[in-house]
């Protein structure tokens, strides 16, 4: 069973958004999302510093099987990125909601966030 | 390309034990199972995993012509291949191009028993009806299923059900009983370990898989783990690595070519393309296929372009990717033959970005096949 906490957010390319009480952005990808790609072996991710569109290409997740992009679920300045999950990529199979996060984003417009995918809506989507 | 896809004689087992099931080849075939591709990859080399390689074709040559005849279209010495012995080889075409890699075993008695690729089983069979016709009986085994059993634990969990399959000895055939089926055993595989490939009549296959995979060591492994396997072990995939656009030389398989089927051998040539063959020998070729490690943690993936310090493309990637016991991407491609020394430092475009690789020597990982 995939996991999809009720208190983030998601998009429909399987990327979560959490609101850190500082107001920056923590985006990583879904359970849903490692589970289709299997063991990853690789990441790429943005430039701290890059200001990215929602949608955007943001980075790469290459598992065994084949290389995936990673989009920018929300419009912002990139502010952070996990140099943790460069080192130890397997994180984003271990623990996507945790370790294995990918970067956070200081939104352009944070209100941009209740527009996206309640768990709700994300697990009808995903069919789970 | 809508045709319905068929299915081998374990699917059911397959879906019972959870695999995600993929088309390869016109077959529904398992690419990995709950343990994941990078766990079945580990545990293979580790203890021993069973893989369902039904999709391939398996092929009896019948008649006292028969060696003579397959060697007719194979650079390879099939007339002296003892009975009881297994060698690859390649089916080539007037230009040198390789049309299929295969197996070939002589089971004695004036039967060769022939393992081939499953995208290119039926023109293969075609080919051999055509060119062996009168010389010798061309007879498809569709009635049988072939499992491969690979890794460290193989020959201990298979000495349980027939103690004569652990005294083969690499590239040596048998026919064993096996939990009570007749079965054709070889000591080979396509993950450079110590292993066998089993062939058992489809009605049993299931059952010989249930009773396998009931052994401690074992471990269904699907597709995706047999592409990873094989890279380490710097195997060839036909359509990927060589085709027909690649010569045996150019694809850097000399060491397939029996020396009495070389130029200066007693049976030399003889076969579709040897006169290609024998030019390039001569003269060398303008590209040849090399292994690569990558200088990064990137994977370097097929169809990706090689070139050289100065940007110009010299070459591209025909196989690529993470290699989990290599802990590390690897890969192999044609590169200009000067290019082609081991240690030679290139680049691979990524994502619009060069990638620094090194020519390296294959195989990846210590092959460990058992030898006596």
């Amino acid at each position: 069973m995939s996991q999809i906490p009720a208190e983030l957010k998601y998009v429909e390319s399987h990327e979560w958004l959490r609101l850190e009480a500082n107001g920056v952005v923590t985006v990583g990808i879904t359970h849903h999302a490692q589970e289709l790609l299997g063991d990853v072996v690789f990441v790429e991710l943005p430039k701290v510093g890059a200001v990215l569109a929602r949608d955007e290409q943001a980075g790469v997740v290459e598992s065994v099987k084949a290389a995936s992009d990673v989009y920018c679920p929300i419009a912002g300045e990139v502010v952070a990125v996990n140099e943790g999950l460069e080192a130890a990529p397997e994180q984003a199979n271990e623990e996507p909601y945790g370790e294995g996060w990918f970067f956070q984003i200081k939104p352009a417009n944070v209100a941009d966030l209740d527009g996206l995918w309640t768990a709700e809506q994300y697990a009808k989507e995903i069919g789970a | 390309m809508n045709a319905p896809l068929n299915r081998t004689p374990l699917y059911d087992l397959h879906i019972k034990l959870g695999a995600k099931m993929v088309p390869f080849a016109g077959y529904e075939m398992p690419v990995q199972y709950p343990l994941g591709v990078l766990k079945e990859h580990l545990h293979t080399r580790a203890q021993a995993g069973l893989f369902d390689v039904s999709h391939m074709g398996q092929v009896k040559l019948i008649g006292k012509g028969a060696a003579a005849a397959l060697e007719s279209l194979v650079p390879v010495d099939i007339i002296d291949l003892p009975a009881g012995q297994q060698r690859y080889a390649l089916f080539t075409d007037e230009h040198g191009g390789i049309l299929d890699d295969l197996m070939v075993s002589n089971f004695g008695d004036d039967v060769l028993y022939v393992v081939v690729n499953a995208a290119c089983k039926e023109q293969d069979i075609a080919h051999m009806r055509r060119h062996l016709a009168g010389q010798c009986e061309v007879v498809e085994l569709t009635d049988r299923a072939l499992l491969a059993l690979q890794g460290p634990a193989a020959a201990t969990v298979l000495a349980r059900l027939a103690p004569a399959a652990a005294e083969l000895t690499f590239m040596q055939n048998a026919q064993l009983e096996l939990a009570g089926f007749a079965c054709y055993v070889s000591r080979s595989g396509y993950t450079g370990e110590d292993g066998y490939e089993i062939s058992v009549p489809s009605e049993h296959a299931a059952e010989l898989a249930r009773r396998l995979l009931a052994e401690a060591e074992v471990e269904a492994i699907g597709l995706g783990a047999r592409d990873s396997l094989r890279l380490e072990a710097g195997l060839c995939l036909y359509g990927h690595d060589i085709d027909t656009g690649t010569t045996p030389i150019e694809g850097s398989l000399l060491w397939a070519l029996s020396k009495n089927r070389r130029p200066g051998g007693e049976r030399a040539g003889g076969y579709p393309g040897a006169d290609v063959v024998a030019r390039q020998l001569a003269d060398g070729v303008a590209k040849k296929r090399v292994g690569f490690i990558v200088k990064d943690k990137v994977p370097v993936r097929e169809g990706a372009e090689i070139t050289d310090a100065n940007g110009k493309l010299i070459g591209q990637v025909t196989s690529g990717g993470f290699g989990p016991s290599f802990a590390g991407p690897v890969g192999m491609g044609y590169v200009a033959t000067e290019y082609a020394a081991v240690g030679t430092l290139l680049f691979a475009t990524v994502r619009g970005k060069p990638v620094a690789i090194e020519v390296a020597k294959t195989p990846f990982v210590p092959q460990r096949y058992y030898r006596g």
